[in-house]
């Protein structure tokens, strides 16, 4: 809320009169005003509409749940009495998320800081073009090419995380199976991710004042004591705008993840199980043949996805208010 | 071991081409008949005894997905002979298809399971003076089919199958398999069944083969949700051939037509009939002949057999049903649902099924159903 005021206050004093006396289109100024006012107003309508029509259509499907909405493992909404919860998606969503930024963002960063500190010029550019355009491949692209392509690859990846890393419980893989397990799609969305968190991260590293790298080299730094002194500490809460980003988008994916997972209502943290679910991914393969109760139910898990969102771009914008000068999200 | 996964891909995507030009060109050719046949005005085409009696306007449908195919194959031969009448039906599900029913939105509903007592009370406000009845008019094998290096037969039972998708048998050289396959060498090899991600006709139809032919193995509830644990889920009948061609080792279920056009080998049911028995249009009929009409009156729900022993009978089948009032259709789709449910229950109707991978209804009781449609009012 503190940033909302801070970049809140400018407008009025907008309307600043010329020395020279000459019309300064007040009237376009206040047009303007009012379009940009309107505008954000409306945005705050619509998301209170959606808002409101979660929360009608969760409430019908709630109170008919016979199981307890949150913390149940099934989803038989058709069932007499119907049971279901999103214990599994909620922990589904999380996890391929979760995996999801801890691969991308390190790679991000990496090729962030390639194209602005280490690239050639040409180079650089070209980079950047290829890695942008990736952010345009529509996530059904995705979801066919980890099928066919990406799944049979990670067999022998799998079969090796659980020889050597079994131990650490959540490489242990316990049934037996082709790779559609929440380690793929996690694999999959950090692709997806990357471009977005790449690019933003390269914008900020780009904006670090030319004084403090030139200060850190006048002072016999290397280059990468150069970016670890001044280009990183900088660039800080630009790259966390930027992963929350790509978690926003990692959250919602659908096609992708079921096209490349196959979903199962148990919960396990082995992540080279087949298993597991997300709730856009949900919402996409039970829409069709559900029931109208069925279908509430769905959008009563729409709803926590929807909660779950807000509650990750509060949690980035207040980390991103604590430095708000630096951040590349405000600037 | 890569370059095989290659090549098989690519005879994958050369066959998926091939396939699929081969259906483009058929339904060009399809076309054109049926276009010379409106070109020309008339009404009656030589190859069909269509009569369009009374039928007039769009007549809205809706209900199951697993009789889309059949529907749509029916309602482009009626359209091509009746001009001017549409049917369209729209695939969504079973349970879509009753409550529209039920609403008075729809002529007709398609469903994969009979009406419920409470469904047909509700029906009572719809059908002035009558009520719903079900009428059996698309059947169909559910195939079995497997990925197994170096075996191209394979045989298996209810128990079996029912200990195979539940994973209770976990490898392919399980002495429960070597059985029923004597003289076949079964690899070392786990067993990754594959199943439908979401709810399906098929899988209830799948689940109550099991129930009613392994009640030792199979104590899950019949629905259209997956019930066992562990195996893998894909999403339609399309995700679930497709894993299966694509991964050894695997098994799975899905409409026959899946299976011949992938090319996917199917398991033989041993039913304690004198031989195995494969999945097959015919097979299937021979099967549902063995059903009981338990509907009354005009009303014709089945009560399949799964257990039967008779010579080639295939017991994992699916019945689809059409959903119409006996009396007290409304007045401007009366004349379209008799006609062309009398189109669709007839010979030429009938035997189009095979061509789709579906079965025909058993002569007698087809002959039921036409009795009962020509009565509905």
């Amino acid at each position: 809320m503190a940033t909302t005021t801070q970049i809140d206050t400018p407008p009025p004093q907008a309307p600043v009169e010329r020395p020279s006396g000459r019309p300064t289109g007040r009237t376009g100024d206040r047009i303007f005003l009012g379009l940009s006012r309107g505008s954000g107003i409306l945005l705050l309508v619509v998301m209170a509409a959606i808002a409101g029509f979660l929360t009608y259509r969760a409430s019908i499907a709630i109170s008919k749940d016979h199981a307890n909405f949150l913390t149940s493992f099934d989803w038989l909404p058709s069932q007499t009495p119907p049971v279901f919860g999103i214990a599994v998606l909620l922990v589904g969503t999380v996890v391929s998320s979760v995996v999801a930024m801890v691969i991308a963002v390190p790679v991000a960063v990496g090729i962030a800081l390639f194209i602005s500190h280490y690239a050639p010029r040409r180079l650089a550019t070209s980079l950047a073009y290829v890695v942008d355009l990736l952010a345009a491949v529509p996530s059904i692209i995705y979801g066919v090419w980890g099928a066919l392509v990406l799944v049979p690859y990670l067999d022998g990846l799998n079969a090796w995380l659980d020889h050597y890393f079994a131990w650490t419980y959540i490489f242990d893989q316990t049934q037996s199976g082709v790779a559609r397990n929440m380690l793929t799609v996690g694999i999959l969305l950090a692709i997806m991710i990357l471009p977005i968190v790449t690019s933003v991260s390269r914008e900020v590293f780009l904006q670090v004042p030319r004084m403090n790298e030139e200060a850190a080299l006048a002072l016999g730094a290397t280059r990468w004591e150069v970016i670890r002194l001044s280009v990183l500490p900088f660039g800080r809460s630009g790259v966390i705008s930027a992963s929350m980003l790509g978690l926003g988008r990692a959250l919602g994916e659908t096609m992708a993840v079921a096209t490349v997972l196959s979903p199962s209502y148990l919960m396990s943290f082995h992540l080279l199980n087949p298993g597991g679910g997300t709730f856009a991914q949900n919402i996409a393969a039970k829409f069709d043949e559900a029931n109208p109760l069925g279908r509430d139910a769905l959008i009563a898990s729409g709803l926590v996805l929807f909660v779950l969102t807000l509650l990750v771009n509060g949690a980035a914008r207040l980390i991103i208010a604590r430095r708000k000068e630096y951040s590349g999200a405000n600037a | 071991m890569k370059l095989q996964r290659k090549n098989r891909l690519r005879a994958a995507a050369i066959g998926a081409l091939a396939v699929s030009g081969a259906l483009v060109l058929t339904a060009c050719g399809s076309d054109d008949n049926s276009g010379s046949t409106g070109g020309t005005g008339g009404k009656t085409s030589a190859a069909s005894n269509v009569k369009c009696d009374g039928a007039k306007g769009q007549l809205r449908a809706s209900g199951s997905s697993a009789q889309k195919n059949a529907m749509d194959l029916w309602a482009k031969g009626y359209m091509a002979a009746c001009q001017g009448v549409e049917i369209n039906y729209k695939a969504s599900s079973s349970g879509e298809g009753i409550v529209a029913f039920n609403q008075g939105t729809v002529g007709y509903a398609g469903s994969d399971s009979p009406l419920k007592p409470d469904e047909i009370s509700d029906s009572k406000k719809v059908c002035k003076g009558g009520q719903g009845i079900d009428l059996p008019m698309v059947g169909g094998p559910i195939a079995v089919g497997y990925h197994l290096e170096g075996v191209d037969n394979l045989v298996l039972d209810g128990p079996t199958l029912a200990k195979i998708l539940s994973t209770k048998i976990k490898n392919w050289n399980d002495p429960a398999i070597a059985k029923l396959n004597p003289g076949t060498k079964l690899p070392d090899k786990p067993i990754q069944p594959f199943h439908r991600s979401e709810d399906s006709g098929t899988t209830e139809n799948l689940s109550k083969y099991l129930t009613a032919s392994a009640p030792g193995d199979w104590k899950y509830p019949i629905g259209k949700s997956w019930p066992a644990p562990g195996g893998q889920a894909a999403a339609g009948s399309a995700g679930v051939a497709q894993q299966v061609k694509q991964v050894d080792g695997s098994i799975g279920y899905f409409e026959l037509s899946y299976a011949t056009s992938q090319k996917i080998s199917t398991v033989k049911i041993n039913t304690g009939a004198g031989s195995p028995v494969e999945a097959s249009s015919d097979n299937a009929s021979k099967a549902i002949a063995a059903a009981k009409v338990v509907g009354t009156g005009p009303d014709l729900s089945l009560k399949l057999d799964y257990t039967t022993k008779a010579e080639g009978a295939y017991p994992i089948v699916l019945v689809t049903y059409e959903i119409v009032c006996d009396k007290g259709n409304k007045a401007d789709t009366l004349g379209t649902v008799k006609s062309f449910l009398t189109y669709t229950a007839s010979d030429e109707g009938q035997q189009q099924l095979s061509t789709a991978g579906y079965a025909p209804i058993p002569a007698e009781i087809n002959a039921k159903v036409r009795s009962a449609i020509a009565a509905i009012s």
